[in-house]
């Protein structure tokens, strides 16, 4: 059975059966639990759910500590943005403890952060930063793009014995969909293959895979069948999807928020261009965000970011079917 | 609370000779080429060390930075483990991952150095809470330096702590030099407890070479915070007899001159200390730096001997699940 719910209300849901499932489980982060009447709070009691200071070192440092002695702290972070003010715990401290410690500890943390929010917010609550933090080992990433997923992957990453940054996409957070009822677990390091198609595979993560399947749906217009696929989880990263789906169709666009040069993408394209050149039959395109700051004017933000039509030209491109070729 | 006395006295004393003679004979063999990794010496600090430790269980957390062979010691770690871990063998304590400045020993409830300055202090808050939330007489203890005390996580940690009531004992060891750094060229504010006044916690600088005074302190912070108090910040004025790092040229700084040591250290001074208080006779005191040299080079031993880690080690220890 299931029933629909916005994808930040799944979010949610995951936390509280979670908390519900395993007294271990705690919830912090600032502007919450700051009533008796939040209904986390109603739930769990203010030992188990708690407001902090705007004191992002702190917050993600005792989340460390809680970790180590037991406990499964999810801190709520708000912006992705934020875990910057900490980068030491974040990068440094949360996902070095299991290795420097020879295996004695694990540190099983959720940070729980949106990310992406390019609606007028500017050049500093925008960011798609989630290749920082696929790039440290130790570090798990979720970054789901609906839902169902966003439900399953936060249940899964409560569970996980490591960090986990989850990163759900601030531009979706209204977007409904639907939910499978009671416990739901989406296992880390499984893509989503969202669209079969033969021609060309699309790979999106969190809002851009809504731009490679709305892209996908004018495609089918002029012929072209096109698969799309989520990874969902890109630490751990399930390129034998990807390279499944490419040896299929020889041809590979990849859609990316982020500026290039922090992209998953790049690190897909680089992957691919070792592992799965001989599937290819066209050049790798890449369409991400811009190397740029995300400007507040509407136009310029669509201008730096990427959308269905540039998702239509770069697969035209790739197949040889555009008018103009680069 | 534990008074010091006889016995307990001439535990601290191994332990600080332990210290002292590891530590000692790491620099010799950083010279000699065997270890060769960043090490940072804590000699001349083995008070603060042995004072605070020896009043701590295994069910206690312990938090150190990167001057940490001392804290790991003095909480139980096995000399041998420790020298292998310097060795970079597979049988030191982490396996050769971890090294000088990241040393982890759960078994005797020390659990983690880190090499980032003050990264550790509001880790330590987590051990705090868990302790709260279950409702134990357990505590939690960091170890920092003067340094860490610019850093703004110091203070995002001390407001936590109090905000939340935890049983946190911050212990700095102030040793008047921050990496190479002397405090003056940092900040104004002379006394690390000085800076905690506004939060109302419990807090007091004392001579951490005078073992006496230091584990007097913390005894009393000690008893509070398992019968629910805390938290509480303990300062430790101290001397850094090496460096920042083994190799460090140490331009800007004099050495102590060697009778003034002698009026610093904090074995020789809890040595007269015993003897006026008559708790032991100068002539038992003899076996106790012999003992101590004797499980050093032990413990050297055990480290030449031991294996190093295999490569395929590295990739099983980047995930728990791995």
């Amino acid at each position: 059975m299931a029933h629909e719910l916005p994808y930040i209300a799944a979010i949610l849901e995951a936390i509280q059966l979670e908390m519900e499932r395993d007294e271990s489980v705690l919830y912090f982060g600032q502007n919450m639990a700051t009533t008796e009447n939040e209904p986390f709070v109603d739930a769990f009691g203010n030992d188990r759910v708690r407001v902090t200071p705007i004191s992002e070192t702190a917050e993600i440092g005792i989340a460390i500590g809680a970790a180590l002695a037991g406990y499964r702290p999810v801190v709520e972070l708000y912006m992705a943005e934020f875990m910057l003010v900490a980068m030491d715990q974040v990068l440094n401290e949360a996902p070095r403890f299991r290795g420097m410690s020879g295996g004695q500890v694990t540190v099983p943390i959720v940070l729980k952060a949106g990310y992406g929010f390019t609606a007028g917010w500017a050049g500093q609550h925008t960011g798609t930063l989630s290749a920082l933090f696929m790039g440290v080992p130790g570090l798990k990433v979720a970054v789901p793009s609906t839902a169902a997923d966003a439900k399953g992957l936060m249940a899964t990453a409560i569970r996980d014995d490591n960090p986990v940054v989850y990163l759900h996409h601030y531009l979706l957070t209204l977007d409904h969909g639907e939910v499978p009822d009671g416990e739901y677990l989406v296992p880390f390091g499984e893509a989503s293959v969202r669209r079969e198609g033969s021609d060309v595979t699309i790979v999106g993560t969190g809002w851009t895979v809504d731009r490679a399947l709305g892209a996908a749906e004018r495609l089918a217009g002029e012929g072209i069948q096109a698969e799309v696929i989520d990874p969902r989880t890109i630490a751990p990263l399930d390129l034998q999807t990807i390279l499944e789906s490419v040896d299929k169709t020889g041809h590979l666009v990849l859609v990316d928020q982020a500026t290039r040069h922090a992209s998953v993408s790049t690190v897909i394209a680089g992957e691919v261009a070792e592992h799965g050149f001989g599937s290819l039959k066209a050049p790798i395109v890449q369409v991400t965000g811009l190397d740029a700051t995300i400007p507040y004017s509407e136009p310029l933000e669509a201008y730096v970011l990427p959308d269905d039509d540039k998702v239509v030209a770069a697969v035209q491109r790739v197949l040889g079917t555009a008018h103009v070729t680069a | 609370m534990d008074e010091l006395g006889g016995e307990q006295a001439i535990r601290l004393l191994a332990t600080m000779w332990r210290i002292r003679l590891f530590e000692e004979r790491v620099g010799q063999l950083v010279r000699a080429g065997e270890i060769d990794g960043l090490i940072h010496l804590s000699t001349g600090q083995e008070g603060v060390a042995a004072a605070v430790c020896s009043q701590l269980r295994d069910d206690d957390h312990v938090y150190s930075g990167h001057r940490a062979h001392g804290h790991a010691i003095a909480q139980g770690a096995s000399l041998g483990r420790v020298m292998a871990e310097l060795m970079g063998r597979d049988t030191g304590l982490c396996r050769g991952l971890g090294g000088s400045m990241h040393l982890v020993d759960v078994e005797h409830g020390f659990m983690g150095a880190t090499g980032v300055v003050g990264g550790n202090v509001p880790i330590a808050l987590g051990s705090a809470l868990a302790a709260r939330l279950r409702g134990l007489d357990t505590v939690s203890v960091v170890f920092f330096g003067d340094g860490a005390v610019q850093a703004g996580h110091f203070t995002e940690t001390v407001n936590l702590a109090t905000l939340w009531r935890l049983p946190l004992i911050l212990v700095c060891e102030n040793n008047g030099f921050a990496e190479f750094t002397p405090r003056s060229a940092h900040t104004v504010v002379e006394r690390v407890s000085d800076v905690v006044a506004p939060y109302g916690l419990g807090r007091v600088t004392v001579d951490g070479n005078d073992v006496q005074a230091t584990w007097d302190a913390f005894g009393g912070f000690l008893q509070s915070a398992r019968a629910g108090g805390g938290p509480f910040l303990l300062e430790c004025l101290t001397h850094r007899v090496r460096g920042h790092y083994e190799g460090d040229p140490g331009r800007y700084r004099e050495a102590l001159a060697e009778e003034e040591w002698q009026e610093k250290d904090p074995i020789i001074r809890l040595e007269r200390h015993g003897v006026a208080e008559e708790w032991f006779a100068e002539d038992e005191l003899r076996g106790v730096a012999a003992g101590a040299a004797e499980e050093v080079e032990d413990a050297v031993r055990f480290g030449r001997e031991s294996p190093l880690p295999p490569a395929g080690i590295v990739e099983s220890m980047v995930y728990a699940d791995a």
